[in-house]
């Protein structure tokens, strides 16, 4: 009986905190990138002590983000691929879709470079090298921004990777890393999760610069309509910061080593 | 050696995200295997007295269901307390309650499926001696179960041992969301997709050692209390 009272007694003290969850917060959900790269360690502190809101930080690849969002289980979505970010704005799930700060992709691979892709003038030039000479490639394979923008160089390229040497992980970007350190392969990263990502191996970047690897992040206010208890007033709180020039230039001051690794462009009009 | 030391350093240093992330991850774990005992103990002992018609088929489905997915756990759990799930209002999505239901559904199959085999096997021995005391065979259940603690604490420990490893259930309904539902698991899954994998191992080598500790502690006491009972 003794043992089923203290049973009874550490399920219920377990369970009480959680259901007196308090107001003041917000849930964000954002991406893998962001998060692994370190900029909400940095940012989000600076605003919590500002606002008093307690921002919460889902992290989750692009298409999942949105889908958290869709079903309302977020107040705000933070993530990187342009079209999908309009679609949901469009079909009604988000309020409206702002520009907050931009990164871009590398391809990175063995840094002695075997199909000397640092030549390439263009990514899908680089692409097509890598697959011409059958070269490991890894792919994230989930639909993400990044696998999203990887698809559209392969287009570009006009060809359809398939081959022992394209292997899809089907998973975030830093297992994807950590996939092709180990297979001394290529892969298309952005550049702020390479740039904190610690078990590079051999690789490098060998390829960069090319517009079309622009990589922007936008944040959307999960519509209040639709989900009738979404934290409006807290999440756009969170988004008129992030927007605002301290807000940008917390985003500016953020490095690693010395690399800055997100490029406010709130300014910029879209 | 380097991993060792930073093991080392990460658990004497007393880092207080750390603490904090232990004393999650041992609230959330250890609430699910109290409410899977509250639940489970009881069934599985009923379950291994009464005959019923269909009882060989949830006897399977009861063993089956230990060997349920973690993340599919986790997946099911989602879908009912998402905002647009049917208890959405409870708004109960990404917070530690998410997580301990979630570690519920994987800890109860285990405790009732070895409560069931263990009370099964003391039925057998003591239907006789009980029947002859005219004892129901609900008023013998609280009596079987006490006499088969020690064999169902190894039960428990296997519940306890399957939710304090999983991170499949509590990265889908907790979100991992640092100092709110970040736990020893999902903190090792973030760490190892950092790149960060000295750390990775170190907070590995800290989780070995609080379940160590625990089984430790479970077994003294089993000792200890086996020594008292004669």
């Amino acid at each position: 009986m003794q043992i089923l009272q203290i049973l009874a007694t550490a399920s219920t003290l377990a369970l009480m905190p959680a259901f007196a969850a308090a107001p003041g917060h917000i849930t964000v959900a954002s991406t893998t990138s962001t998060e692994q790269s370190g900029l909400f360690d940095y940012v989000l502190p600076i605003f919590e002590a500002e606002s008093g809101i307690e921002v919460r930080v889902v992290a989750q690849g692009t298409g999942q983000a949105l889908e958290t969002g869709r079903r309302g289980d977020a107040d705000v979505v933070f993530v990187h691929a342009r079209a999908l970010e309009e679609d949901f704005v469009a079909e009604g799930y988000g309020v409206e879709r702002l520009d907050v700060m931009y990164n871009d992709f590398v391809l990175v691979g063995p840094g002695d470079d075997p199909a000397d892709l640092a030549g390439a003038d263009f990514a899908a030039d680089a692409m097509a090298a890598i697959a011409q000479a059958q070269l490991a490639f890894t792919s994230r394979g989930d639909d993400s921004g990044t696998h999203v923008k990887e698809r559209t160089l392969w287009e570009a390229a006009g060809l359809i990777p398939e081959g022992a040497w394209y292997r899809e992980t089907g998973s975030g970007m830093g297992p994807t890393l950590n996939t092709a350190s180990q297979m001394n392969a290529h892969t298309l990263t952005d550049r702020s999760t390479w740039l904190s990502f610690e078990n590079r191996g051999d690789l490098e970047i060998v390829f960069e610069g090319d517009p079309e690897l622009f990589n922007p992040y936008g944040v959307i206010l999960v519509s209040p309509d639709r989900h009738a208890h979404v934290e409006a007033e807290g999440g756009q709180a969170f988004i008129d910061w992030l927007i605002s020039q301290e807000g940008q230039a917390a985003i500016a001051d953020y490095e690693i080593d010395g690399e800055q690794l997100f490029f406010p462009n709130a300014d910029d009009g879209s | 050696m380097s991993l060792i030391a930073t093991a080392l350093d990460l658990i004497l240093s007393g880092d207080a995200i750390l603490l904090d992330i232990i004393a999650l991850s041992l609230r959330v774990t250890l609430s699910a295997v109290a409410i899977g005992c509250m639940i489970g103990l009881p069934i599985g002992a009923g379950l291994a007295m009464a005959r019923f018609a269909g009882r060989g088929v949830v006897i399977v489905l009861v063993n089956a269901l230990m060997g349920l997915p973690p993340v599919v756990a986790g997946l099911l759990i989602y879908l009912l307390l998402s905002r647009s799930g049917p208890l959405g209002p409870l708004d109960l999505l990404f917070s530690p309650t998410a997580m301990i239901l979630a570690q519920t559904v994987l800890i109860l199959p285990i405790v009732i499926a070895l409560t069931r085999s263990v009370v099964e096997d003391l039925w057998g021995e003591y239907e006789e001696q009980l029947r002859s005391l005219n004892t129901s065979k609900l008023r013998a259940i609280p009596t079987l179960l006490w006499d088969g603690r020690f064999s169902l604490l190894t039960g428990v420990l296997a519940g306890f041992g399957r939710a304090s490893a999983e991170v499949g259930a509590v990265l889908i309904v907790g979100g991992n969301i640092a100092g709110h539902t970040r736990t020893m698991t999902t903190a090792i899954t973030l760490e190892t997709s950092r790149g960060n994998l000295a750390l990775a191992v170190a907070l590995g080598m800290v989780l070995m050692t609080v379940t160590l500790a625990l089984n430790a502690a479970a077994y003294g006491a089993g000792q200890w209390g086996r020594r008292i009972a004669g």
